[in-house]
């Protein structure tokens, strides 16, 4: 019956920045265990939801999350230059100071030779990663303390499209073998399909809330995207 | 070797060599600490500006007679809580505006700094301190490494991400408004050593030759406050050998440590 459990209620949530209306009455909630996708336009406010979620900004409206959740963001943003003095290791340790334990968590997190995280990985400069190990870490990071919550601010950007896949593929199998619940940003419709049970679509104001394949219809997706997007339903969906 | 008239005072306290090394490392080991986490958050001119700020801050003290140190530091607290309302209300740095107004103050500073002390002003003279300059130099560096223990996690975050940072309850505009506190400390010390000039210069290369052979975070701000204070140590002995004036030494040997480390550069 926990399965079942709501984690996550938003009322009539609206967040207003020098009197710009940037969200306005989205109400929806979240089970135990979703997957859910925020789909939007650029500027629709699909950020400042995650912001508002997470306290980080002055909001009108309810936003209740269940009692002693755990919850982990890795936001779309990133300064994270080449030469950046900072190595793999002095990161993760900011959040877990268990050596062990962040070898344990890269490998669950697909850098599976252990020799190679503590010689190599762990020493680089985090800027040297190439774009799919950095997302790994920082995965990684975002498990380390097992959290309850993951809230993913576009996870895939700047990583190519086989790339893409498999960093959703592993989102999935950690989600399946630790329970948590998911909440993630994408522009991919494909991904949204494939790997989320639920779905909601802003621009500013509530498009589209539901299962992906039952309200990401052509009309729900004129509306968001001003009819521009030609693109609906990809063929391989279950 | 032959012995120096200044090295037969051995005596710690009363020998004024023993009294500039001291008050020069440990201000050399602040700012190249500090001057790490400014090249992480690329702000490294922002130590050369607000120090023009001192001056004025010097000028007035001097007018109304009270120590110049207070004067500079006061003047540097406001120049630094002028940056941080910048940075809160634009989220960009606001270079331009604090281009202007800062070379603005060091024009005014020039025009009210009594004559005979202008010198000094700019370029510092570590030969003058005295016992009181080297207690508010221990105790400031001592709040600086501690402070900078206390929010080096924070503040090297609130640079990777800002909106990381935030989400783990880290609060990002009192740690950077702390740190801007720090730095108006170590320029308002690096005052007696460098000087108005050059004191930007002691905060951003040892640290920037630190960076060229840093590969983690921990080695680049110890290197950094290694190169510090090496520079000054070496700059006061060879300035004392050689009876040159210490300021400009101690920031040509920073850059002579900087040539060296591109030799290694990562």
């Amino acid at each position: 019956m926990a399965d079942n459990e709501t984690i996550l209620v938003v009322e009539n949530l609206g967040v207003k920045f020098d009197n710009n209306e940037v969200l306005k009455g989205l109400n929806f909630f979240i089970k135990k265990g979703d997957v859910l996708a925020i789909v939007g336009p650029n500027g629709a406010g699909k950020s400042v939801l995650f912001k508002a979620l997470l306290g980080l900004i002055p909001y009108s409206g309810k936003i209740q999350w269940a009692s002693g959740l755990k919850i982990s963001y890795v936001p779309q943003k990133f300064n994270i230059d080449k030469d950046l003095p900072l190595s793999v290791a002095e990161f993760l340790k900011f959040k877990e100071k268990n050596l062990e334990k962040i070898v344990g968590t890269l490998k669950s997190v697909g850098i599976t030779d252990e020799h190679h995280i503590e010689h190599h990985i762990l020493k680089e400069r985090i800027g040297w990663l190439s774009g799919g190990q950095l997302q790994r870490v920082l995965i990684a990071w975002s498990i380390l303390d097992n959290p309850d919550v993951l809230l993913f601010d576009e996870p895939t950007a700047g990583i190519d499209v086989g790339g893409e896949e498999t960093i959703y593929n592993l989102l999935k199998k950690l989600k399946d073998e630790r329970g948590f619940t998911v909440l993630l940003i994408s522009h991919d419709l494909n991904i949204v399909y494939k790997y989320a049970n639920s779905v909601i679509c802003i621009n500013k104001e509530m498009v589209c809330h539901g299962e992906p394949n039952a309200v990401l219809d052509p009309t729900a997706l004129a509306k968001l995207y001003g009819g521009e997007a030609g693109f609906y339903k990809h063929e391989h969906d279950h | 070797m032959a012995e120096k008239p200044v090295s037969t005072n051995t005596n710690m306290i009363t020998n004024p060599l023993y009294l500039q090394l001291l008050v020069g490392v440990l201000t050399g080991l602040g700012a190249g600490y500090l001057g790490s986490f400014m090249i992480l958050k690329r702000m490294s001119l922002v130590g050369d500006v607000i120090s023009h700020v001192a001056l004025p801050g010097i000028a007035l003290a001097l007018i109304f007679k009270i120590n110049p140190f207070l004067g500079a530091f006061a003047a540097l607290f406001l120049a630094v809580i002028g940056i941080w309302f910048l940075e809160r209300k634009t989220e960009i740095p606001s270079e331009t505006l604090v281009g202007i107004f800062f070379a603005l103050s060091l024009a005014l500073g020039i025009l009210i700094t009594p004559e005979p002390e202008l010198l000094e002003a700019l370029f510092g003279d570590i030969t003058k301190i005295g016992p009181t300059d080297v207690l508010i130099t221990i105790a400031l560096t001592a709040i600086i490494f501690f402070t900078m223990f206390r929010i080096y996690r924070g503040l090297t975050l609130s640079v990777v991400s800002k909106q990381l940072a935030q989400s783990m309850g880290i609060n990002v505009s009192k740690i950077s408004f702390l740190f801007l506190f720090l730095i108006a400390m170590v320029v308002a010390l690096g005052l007696k050593v460098t000087g108005v000039f050059l004191m930007g210069a002691l905060v951003i290369v040892p640290a920037a030759a630190a960076k060229n052979v840093s590969v983690s975070l921990a080695s680049f701000t110890r290197l950094a406050a290694l190169f510090g204070g090496v520079s000054a140590l070496g700059g006061i002995l060879f300035a004392s050998h050689f009876n040159l004036h210490p300021g400009p030494i101690i920031v040509l040997t920073s850059g002579v440590i900087f040539l060296l480390t591109l030799l290694f550069k990562k």
